[in-house]
């Protein structure tokens, strides 16, 4: 594809569009459509998070997946989270928990309707794959009171001690082979065929292998991607229904070209302006973005010149970068190591030696850390984590607070008052050393 | 408030024959400094005192190699939080706070070691945060498996359980021994028979046992070994059944949604002023939270610590319920308590007990028990709009049986 016409199609609010990015919204337009079809077509739908989500498994046994996170932070973007939330709250949900649980509990409660307008189906399984997140289990505990459907757990222990132990994976293979897949299969109606999981298994390799192209490209100069506000819509195929697809594929390479052309063009990310970013600022983000001034959030950056040059948030879904590849020559337990590696399931020291080694790797300026509320998971720690990186990198930290699909805490005012201060003090910094 | 409402202890201190032993656990809970564990380690030279965060780490491991397991349960309302606060965000919890600022003022230096079992994400991440600001100290993540098949999570499980009994030794603990750890787990039994009896004492004759006070005898076990604590209760129980005591009017309550970050005392006496009498509550959960003894003649004593967790533990927020309906658990709680509605008592931004709690909440109404629910911090310290709560719903369910 010539390097024009990557950038030459524009969203209608007039931001230009790459074609992976027409690719991915093709991708997801069709993926709802069998969605919305999928009832009258008898095929089965399995709910199931994104961190250690099985879809290769549930795509070898032909049932569509649904992942409730993304539904909420699809909400958030089309500005209904917070109506959404309302519902739930009304319903009894603390207003102290999770948004994403209540943004989804809502939603179900509001019809089910899901971006293109029509209701998502009801799911025939719902997967629980419990890796990294305490809420993931409460939230199916909550799904299952409304949806007369079976229930599978997967419990994929925590990496405590930074390492994937052998009675871990056994632990988790195990599960897969004696109840997750007769699970699925008796839902399914069909035995799991291991060469269709195999062949799937090898097309998110290959998926994968471009993926880590894509962020390693980042060590350029400037950085042809933004590792978070663009990563996001990078890691969309990949973390959701796509992995182990011939159009992740060819979505994860034709994305994998455009950012070598920006290389060759020493040109930055398109911003949400539409225009190329000027790299004045690399920064390392921890944390997940706020989704419903997701735009407004990113332009704080971008119009300042701040390029998100790597993100933690854009790992819990793999970490495909620190080696990990699925492997269909060890089918089971290279899920399980998927499973078992995801970002959120790592200790604390781990999660801390990641984010130095991508301040390192990436020579970033500073780091941001984008505190949420609804995500212990995340959140529980990240001030220890920005005070051990300031004392092992050097490097400074920012800190800000808002929340995932809450627009209630989202502090517009407050939070571009703390980037614009942070920024400046990079920049005061910088003066400081040339001086 | 309750017309029948009344203060909470039979008669006055000074004659009652359980005073001596409500002072020795008010002593107990109160000492921040872990001055019985200092005790207790000058007359056990050598031996570890393992420290561990809610809700249940299987005590009977740590006694059998000669360790003395201590329950930590934060600052509650006596600490002041200066440094905790700097790790914390607002929107976390208040348990993990308050033991980072213990930590750090040294009250848990006497402490050879920390284990952090897996209950949410909080406690799971201040694992970590613990090995970043102490490392010299021992401390453990014990993954608490979520399935319960003997053959998958029982295996995992015996394997964690080999896991931290090694890393014991290596800290300085004596080996597992299977004849020890049968011997541990017998105590283990013998304290939980005393404090059974004491909750049925409880439901049968509340106005002789206030919650508040079982509270406290109960919460004494955090730093004793079981037999001494099972000596504690049943010196307490003794004394209980000699006090002279009549009931009250009072309404019949289950407390639920504080088995990590424990309420203020004062927060259960508050309720108890309102009228209600906590006739059952998860307040101490880890003491009981496997339903039924541990089996003493298995074949493999780790084996049956393992049994014991898989198929008695008791059904809290932080344990998946896959098959069993959500919630008959509590129902069935409240039904043998024959307590007449449920008070929800979170702590503030406790993932499990708020996230859970609509799902209780729904099962109470099919089983047209009344509730109502208030949140508090372990720090909290006004209680003037939870007494006016409890009142009204002590009143509304003595009067019309239901809180609408």
């Amino acid at each position: 594809m010539n390097a024009a016409a990557a950038v030459q199609i524009l969203h209608p609010s007039g931001a230009a569009k790459d074609h992976s990015q027409q690719r991915q919204k093709q991708m997801l337009a069709d993926y709802f459509a069998a969605l919305s079809r999928a009832k009258e077509e008898g095929r089965k739908v399995v709910y199931t998070f994104v961190p250690g989500n099985l879809v290769e498994l549930i795509g070898a046994l032909d049932m569509l997946p649904v992942l409730p996170e993304i539904n909420a932070l699809q909400s958030a973007m089309r500005k209904r989270s917070a109506g959404y939330i309302a519902e739930a709250e009304k319903a009894g949900h603390s207003e102290d928990v999770c948004s994403y649980v209540k943004c989804d509990i809502g939603m179900m409660k509001s019809g089910n309707i899901g971006p293109t307008g029509s209701p998502l189906p009801e799911p025939d399984l719902l997967l629980l794959s419990y890796t990294g997140c305490f809420t993931f289990m409460k939230w199916f505990e909550l799904l299952k009171q409304e949806y007369r459907c079976p229930i599978v757990m997967l419990h994929v222990p925590y990496q405590a001690s930074g390492v994937i132990t052998d009675e871990m994976r056994r632990y988790v293979v195990d599960q897969i082979r004696d109840q997750v897949v007769p699970a699925m299969e008796q839902v399914a109606g069909r035995k799991l065929d291991p060469v269709e999981l195999r062949r799937r298994l090898a097309l998110s390799r290959r998926a994968e292998d471009d993926l880590v192209a894509v962020w390693e490209s980042a060590r350029h100069r400037p950085s042809p991607i933004d590792g978070y506000f663009g990563g996001v819509y990078y890691i969309g195929p990949i973390f959701s229904a796509f992995r182990g697809t011939e159009d992740a594929v060819a979505y994860y390479r034709e994305l994998r070209e455009e950012v070598e052309e920006r290389v060759v063009r020493n040109e930055g990310p398109v911003t949400p302006d539409g225009t190329p970013a000027i790299e004045r600022y690399r920064l390392v983000v921890e944390g997940p973005p706020n989704w419903t001034h997701f735009n407004d959030f990113w332009r704080m950056f971008s119009r300042e010149g701040a390029v998100m040059v790597s993100s933690t948030y854009t790992r819990v879904g793999g970490l495909y970068d620190a080696g990990f590849r699925h492997d269909p020559d060890r089918p089971l337990e290279s899920l399980a190591e998927y499973c078992l590696g995801c970002y959120t399931n790592l200790s604390l020291p781990a999660r801390i030696e990641l984010l130095e080694r991508h301040i390192r790797t990436y020579q970033a300026d500073g780091f941001l850390i984008n505190s949420v509320k609804s995500c212990n998971s995340f959140s529980a720690g990240q001030l220890l984590i920005l005070r051990e990186l300031e004392k092992r990198t050097g490097v400074p930290g920012g800190f800000i607070e808002s929340d995932l699909v809450d627009p209630r805490y989202f502090g517009r005012a407050n939070i571009e008052n703390r980037v614009q201060s942070y920024l400046q003090m990079l920049q005061a910094r910088r003066e400081r050393s040339v001086a | 408030m309750s017309a029948g409402a009344a203060a909470p202890g039979p008669q006055a201190a000074n004659a009652d024959p359980a005073a001596g032993m409500l002072d020795q656990a008010r002593r107990l809970v109160e000492d921040r400094t872990l001055g019985a564990v200092t005790a207790w380690k000058a007359a056990h030279p050598g031996a570890l005192a393992i420290g561990y965060m809610p809700i249940y780490v299987p005590r009977p491991l740590l006694e059998a190699q000669g360790c003395l397991p201590v329950a930590v349960f934060g600052g509650g309302d006596q600490v002041d939080i200066i440094r905790g606060d700097s790790y914390f965000q607002s929107y976390i919890c208040h348990i993990p706070r308050s033991t980072v600022e213990l930590a750090l003022a040294g009250s848990l230096d006497v402490l050879d070691g920390m284990l952090f079992p897996s209950i949410c994400d909080v406690i799971r991440n201040l694992s970590g945060m613990w090995r970043l600001l102490f490392p010299d100290r021992y401390s453990s993540y014990l993954d608490l498996p979520q399935n319960f098949d003997p053959a998958l999570g029982g295996r995992f499980y015996v394997a964690e359980l080999t896991r931290i009994a090694r890393e014991l030794e290596a800290a300085g603990a004596r080996p597992l021994d299977e004849r020890a750890l049968r011997d541990a787990i017998a105590r283990e039994n013998r304290r939980r028979d005393v404090l059974l009896g004491l909750d049925a004492l409880r439901r049968q004759q509340p106005w002789r046992v206030p919650a508040s006070e079982a509270y406290l005898v109960a919460r004494a076990g955090s730093a004793l070994p079981a037999a001494e604590h099972a000596a504690l209760l049943a010196g307490f129980m003794r004394a209980a059944l000699e006090r002279r005591a009549r009931p009250y009017d009072n309404v019949r309550v289950v407390v639920v949604g504080s088995f990590c970050e424990q309420p203020p005392l004062e927060l259960i006496r508050t309720l108890e002023m309102a009228g209600c009498d906590i006739v059952d509550d998860d307040f101490q959960l880890g003491l009981r939270f496997v339903e039924g003894e541990i089996d003493e003649s298995g074949p493999d004593p780790l084996e049956s610590l393992a049994r014991a967790y898989l198929e008695r533990g008791a059904a809290t927020a932080s344990r998946y319920i896959g098959d069993d309906e959500k919630g008959a658990a509590l129902v069935r709680r409240v039904k043998s308590a024959s307590a007449d509605g449920v008070i929800f008592a979170a702590a503030s931004f406790c993932d499990p007990a708020l996230l859970d709690q609509p799902m209780l909440e729904a099962a109470l109404v099919r089983a047209g028990i009344p509730f109502t629910g208030l949140k508090f911090a372990e720090n909290t310290g006004q209680f003037q709009v939870i007494r006016e709560q409890a009142g009204a719903f002590s009143d509304a369910v003595k009067l019309w049986g239901s809180a609408a």
